[in-house]
């Protein structure tokens, strides 16, 4: 029994499939074009829809030394139906069923404040600034849950060395898109819309802050923070906002939207930390993906960064600035 | 309801209470419970104590509302104790899948937080009234101090709510409905009762 172990697909062959994820979104139009088209075959055509419909999410990436090496990714599948996204809904499989109502062309990313180059850069000259790298990481939900994700995208910092900040800015505040047309759950979960979040800027500058476009070598899947987010790997995953459209140089540490709901249990860092744990225990974590008897195992300080980011806290007491 | 009824009832009710049970191990041998499958786990057995307590709750406010289904009662105890062993499943799975059956885990959740420390009063309080569940029980204790030691479930289902209030995340409205269930059936008593005081005819 239990016999599957945690990743036994390679990705290589997963990666086509997403193809599939953008289903819905074409279900939604197929239902004005089946009104009108009342053949059967073409319905057909249309409740499998031809995949080269959507060769255009294949991204070139290049390999990354930041990535991890000899550890096999989560499941694309797990990745894009298990996660949290609260703007699509509380529950883990509420961003996967709601997120098709999500338009992320056109879009695009506001950049304000404390910053030389106020600028608004349309996603997809965002996406070509830099040549985009495959970033394998560790990622850790702060329910204790954990999966090793291959993203896509460049360093945070290159793109904010772009836009000039000016000396005063001392944080880097993310605000994600607030549409209740297009994202159900904002009525339905008590937080205090738009989702914010923010980044000390020697944080945000740190090489492994990622700015992100893709997943398994394709554009990101409107469910896990589309056309573009963050991923900051040492942190509680809620730290890395979801399709962003402005992002604020400013002089003071930014409200951050977790942290207004419970101050007591998510603080503005949130690094990972097994020994700081306000809430639920935080030593152990579960993987994704794995069977039930072999989902444990320990959760490592700055979620296994510690080499690289460490540094960014010293002199500071972890158990006060969680 | 003839006592023929009342045994092909309690057949179903056992089924029922069982089935939910019968799929979550059939799912678990076959490695079937999605990415999390402890969570799936955790929650499935959770809400499955609170749901069935719930129900119990119920059998005298409804017994009270409608006298036609006064035979009712006859299935409290069984409700009262698949609610209890829903209860074990959860804390087994607290214990198995989370603490790894380490008690310095446990020392530390317990001694640190909340929501272990409700949950674990939850269970704690329907202990005494599983064991007292037998006819012999009540018999020895006698009625009167039986229904008063009883009266824990109330206590044991507040303090299930407040634990999965403390449990998800602060936001999550999640544990809205089987509070407000719960409060109705907790309100529910002291109107009935109030109602048929002012209804019943004064002796003079």
């Amino acid at each position: 029994m239990l016999k599957r172990k945690t990743n036994d697909i390679p990705y290589s062959e997963v990666t086509p499939k997403s193809a599939y994820l953008n289903r819905r979104a074409f279900m939604a139009g197929a239902v004005a074009a089946g009104a009108a088209a009342v053949a059967g075959k073409r319905i057909a055509g249309l409740i499998s829809p031809d995949k080269s419909v959507h060769a255009d999410t294949k991204l070139t990436t290049v390999k990354s030394p930041l990535s991890l090496t000899g550890v096999a990714p989560t499941s694309f599948q797990d990745i894009t139906h298990y996660n949290n996204f609260y703007e699509f809904g509380p529950s883990k499989d509420d961003p996967a069923r709601n997120a098709w109502r999500l338009k992320t062309r056109p879009w695009t990313v506001s950049v304000e404040g404390l910053v030389k180059n106020k600028q608004k850069f349309d996603i997809d000259t965002l996406m070509k600034l830099r040549p985009l790298e495959e970033r394998i990481y560790r990622h850790r939900c702060v329910e204790a849950w954990s999966m090793v994700i291959p993203w896509v995208g460049y360093s945070l910092s290159e793109f904010i060395q772009k836009c000039e900040p000016l000396p005063s800015a001392k944080y880097v505040q993310f605000i994600s898109l607030d549409d209740p047309s297009q994202m159900p759950g904002l009525s339905e979960v008590n937080l205090d819309w738009p989702y914010s979040e923010g980044l000390r800027m020697d944080e945000a500058m740190h090489p492994l802050t990622l700015l992100t476009f893709g997943l398994y070598g394709e554009v990101l899947p409107n469910q896990d923070g589309a056309p573009v987010r963050i991923v900051v790997p040492w942190k509680y995953g809620f730290k890395s906002a979801k399709s962003i459209v402005k992002i604020r140089f400013v002089d003071k540490q930014p409200h951050t939207t977790w942290n207004d709901s419970s101050p007591e249990y998510y603080g503005f860092y949130s690094n990972v930390n097994p020994d700081v744990a306000p809430q639920h225990s935080q030593k152990m974590e579960r993987v994704i993906g794995a069977s039930i008897f072999h989902q444990l195992q320990p959760t490592l300080m700055f979620n296994g960064y510690g080499d690289q980011v460490a540094k960014l806290y010293t002199g500071m007491d972890l158990r006060k600035y969680y | 309801m003839s006592n023929r009824s009342i045994v092909a009832l309690k057949v179903l009710a056992h089924i029922a209470c069982l089935a939910p049970v019968a799929w979550l191990v059939v799912h678990l041998i076959q490695n079937n419970l999605g990415p999390d499958p402890t969570a799936t786990v955790t929650f499935f057995t959770g809400r499955g104590t609170l749901r069935l307590l719930v129900i119990s709750l119920a059998v005298t406010p409804v017994r009270r509302l409608i006298p036609q289904l006064t035979w009712i009662i006859r299935f409290r105890r069984m409700l009262g104790l698949y609610a209890f062993f829903y209860g074990c499943l959860h804390l087994l799975t607290y214990i198995w899948l989370y603490a790894g059956f380490s008690l310095s885990t446990m020392i530390d959740d317990i001694t640190r937080r909340r929501f272990i420390i409700a949950g674990l009063t939850a269970w704690a309080l329907m202990v005494p009234l599983a064991l007292t569940s037998t006819t012999w029980s009540i018999r020895k204790l006698g009625g009167k101090n039986w229904n008063r030691l009883h009266r824990l479930a109330y206590l044991s289902a507040i303090a299930g709510v407040v634990h999965y209030w403390w449990g998800v995340k602060p936001g999550v409205l999640t544990p809205t409905a089987i509070t407000v269930v719960l409060a109705i059936l907790l309100a529910a008593r002291p109107v009935l009762a109030w109602w048929s005081s002012r209804n019943r005819v004064p002796v003079s």
